[in-house]
């Protein structure tokens, strides 16, 4: 294999040659006037309307509420048993009508298996970062998230979002993360458009998002 | 069938066909103009987005021209990082680099998500040789490997089939890959696609191995990024114990912060949404959460040839975002099959050539294969400049032996010519265009413009200047006749 590495790289160097010698990759001069971000509203109210354009379920609640919010919404969806995070903060299922399954922690003892995570009728996590101009939630297997495999297989995903986990735009949402961390960024639920272009809410991952927006 | 497009027929014939065909004609219409809505008004919420595409630009030149040293930088990242590189100089090489990890696995199948290099180098055919099936995962994808049928779009592969027919395909075929379609499917997209879900999950879920391509990969920090909508991604680069993620080296952007860029010039480009549904973003293994044993392939193929070409170069920029298909006359008429490769539209016409060489009667057409309206230009995020290569190739196509330019050429003018409302569209884009015309042609017409200059491409097409003379004419108490039937002519062009 060292063959073909050498070969590229040489390759590569070869079809260069009119690239100066001196020239430094900092050289090649890169306009950022773009903006950081859009100022297109204040960013609790555009996150709101953009994941309702993704047909996400919202709901802004005060912070103190988000265990009757956690009840409610899934006393609406009929759940009887949830998996969550190890450490997903005991007060978001105080008064839940739901078992909670648990996760174990990342790293500490064998993790709930893909045929458990297939069996509950949905998962509760917190996140990383929200951004409001495209209304994505960013998971990064941090505090309260827990495995990617979580937040995949269950079809119904109730995720927790604090007001300051939220950002306006990519840029700022881009400076917060951590690139060490496994990422899935999330922009309303699984969609295809593959069939005629219709949309259909599906085929794989949970086809029903709702998020809870703590202030 | 093979779905490496070896053998295909060149682009006028291919096209001559598909122009014949009227349900294509149909859905590729309605599909690129519905794209090409979506994106328009995406696009014009971002008051910055002229910044953004001049930015997306010189990232990418300053990676293509520092490309040795970015790559070196993201082996070493993604190595400390727990994952293991392997460099591929074609494709015989990557195919067999994929089949003996696979083979070490000891699994004899693998999970597939959209992945345009691995289609490019024919990785499920080695892998089939070597008795490993590759499941396709991604519902369009899905459609087209059950049909043994070849993508028409980037974007939405299965664009070219209607719901009857994803019927027919999934009741005939899907026993023979796994979990048969249930007994009375109806062509309902929804009843279709979670036909779809029930069948593949079962592969997600006892999957060892997945077999992904990456849209981004980034040189400062080792990681890799995929952008997809249905989830089937996220299955494929979480669940399985193996992934092996093929990757061109054009692929490379510098840095984490220059994500910011591309997050939001791709989305917006390709789907014409503010943001894809789902993107996974990981740097080599996490203990704990994913794959463990994960490998990346660095794919050349023809690339570094590419890479060469001063002129060229610039389609490595491309982040296959399709805008150029969905806003391209020539492409809207003719469908993918026409363009003999995985890289179907304006994009395609640029890259195959570059890629394979023009040889081939296929190649030696593609640069043909274009009005030069410059539309492909004007949408594309990172401001590849697609008229200048393909006025570039076609002179590298005269060059070569015999006169594979004429016949390339006077093929695809028949296309053109043989069709009025093509004609009419050419004219005009002519017109448009006139002003880039140079006072010179380039090679084996360049004796003819040594002694005199080109003449002038008038301003518009003599139809347009009729229809305008005669609704003047009507307009001046004229025969009201001629009005209404210009008016008639005028309202379906
Ligand atoms: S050439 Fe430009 S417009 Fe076409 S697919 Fe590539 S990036 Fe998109």
């Amino acid at each position: 294999m060292t063959g073909s590495r050498e070969k590229v790289l040489a390759r590569v160097r070869a079809a260069l040659s009119d690239v100066p010698r001196g020239e430094a990759a900092e050289d090649v001069a890169v306009p950022r006037g773009y903006r950081r971000a859009h100022g297109q509203g204040p960013a609790l109210d555009l996150l709101v309307d953009r994941l309702e354009d993704y047909r996400a379920l919202v709901r802004r609640v005060p912070a103190s509420g988000v265990g009757e919010a956690v009840a409610e919404a899934l006393r609406r969806r009929g759940a009887v048993r949830v998996a969550a995070p190890a450490d997903a903060p005991q007060e978001w299922f105080a008064s839940c009508p739901a078992e909670v399954v648990r996760d174990a922690p990342l790293g500490g003892g064998p993790p709930l298996g893909v045929a458990e995570l297939d069996a509950v009728d949905g998962v509760v996590t917190g996140c990383s970062v929200a951004v409001a101009e495209t209304g994505t939630i960013v998971l990064d297997t941090g505090e309260h998230q827990g495995r990617r495999a979580l937040t995949l297989v269950p079809d119904y995903h109730l995720c927790v979002v604090r007001a300051r986990q939220v950002v306006d735009s990519v840029p700022e949402a881009v400076a917060r993360l951590s690139p060490s961390l496994p990422q899935t960024w999330i922009s309303g639920p699984s969609a295809t458009s593959d069939i005629e272009l219709q949309r259909v809410e599906g085929v794989h991952g949970p086809r029903t998002l709702e998020v809870l927006i703590a202030e | 069938m093979s779905s490496t497009f070896i053998g295909m027929p060149s682009f006028p014939a291919a096209a001559r066909q598909a122009v014949q065909d009227a349900q294509l004609r149909h859905n590729l219409r309605k599909a690129t103009h519905t794209i090409r809505g979506k994106r328009g008004e995406v696009v014009g919420e971002l008051d910055d987005w002229a910044e953004l595409r001049d930015a997306g630009r010189a990232i990418k030149d300053r990676t293509l021209r520092h490309l040795d040293r970015y790559l070196e930088q993201l082996e070493e990242q993604a190595t400390g990082a727990g994952a293991t590189v392997h460099w591929a100089a074609d494709a015989e090489e990557a195919n067999a680099i994929v089949t003996r990890l696979v083979r070490a696995t000891g699994e004899r199948e693998v999970v597939k998500v959209k992945s345009m290099a691995t289609q490019e180098i024919g990785l499920n055919e080695a892998l089939a040789q070597a008795g490993i099936t590759a499941y396709e995962t991604d519902l369009a994808e899905l459609i087209v490997q059950l049909s043994d049928d070849f993508p028409s779009h980037i974007l939405v592969p299965a664009i070219h089939r209607n719901r009857a027919e994803i019927r027919e395909i999934f009741a005939r075929r899907m026993a023979e890959w796994g979990v048969p379609a249930p007994d009375g499917l109806g062509d309902d997209p929804r009843e279709l696609a979670e036909a779809a879900r029930v069948h593949l999950r079962e592969k997600f879920l006892t999957a060892k191995v997945a077999v992904s391509g990456a849209n981004f990969a980034v040189a400062e920090t080792g990681s890799l990024v995929v952008l997809e909508s249905e989830g089937n991604g996220r299955m494929c680069l979480t669940l399985p114990e193996t992934l092996i993620s093929v990757v061109g080296i054009e692929k490379l952007v510098p840095t984490w912060a220059d994500l910011e860029v591309f997050m939001q010039l791709l989305p917006r480009s390709s789907t014409g949404e503010r943001m894809n549904p789902y993107s996974s973003v990981w740097t080599g293994a996490t203990p704990g959460d994913g794959p463990q044993d994960v490998h990346l392939v660095l794919l050349d193929n023809g690339r570094t040839d590419t890479l060469a070409d001063r002129v060229g170069r610039q389609a490595l920029r491309c982040i296959r975002c399709s805008a150029c298909l969905n806003i391209c006359p020539v492409y809207e008429r003719s469908g993918g099959h026409s363009y003999g490769s995985v890289y179907p539209g304006p994009i395609g016409a640029v890259l195959t050539p570059q890629l394979r060489g023009v040889q081939g009667s296929m190649e030696a057409s593609l640069p043909y294969a274009s009005s030069l309206c410059g539309a492909c230009y004007e949408v594309c995020p990172v401001a590849i400049d697609i008229p200048e290569i393909l006025v570039h190739l076609r002179e590298r196509v005269a060059s070569g032996p015999g006169h594979a330019a004429e016949r390339a050429a006077m093929a695809a003018a028949e296309t053109v010519l043989g069709d009025h409302r093509l004609l009419h569209m050419a004219q005009r884009a002519a017109s448009a265009a006139r002003g880039a015309v140079p006072r010179r042609l380039p090679g084996p017409g360049a004796g003819w413009t040594d002694t005199r200059d080109i003449p002038d491409i008038p301003p518009r097409p003599f139809r347009d200047w009729w229809r305008e003379h005669e609704k003047e004419r009507a307009r001046g108490g004229g025969s009201g006749d001629a009005g209404g039937r210009t008016e008639h002519e005028g309202g379906d062009r």
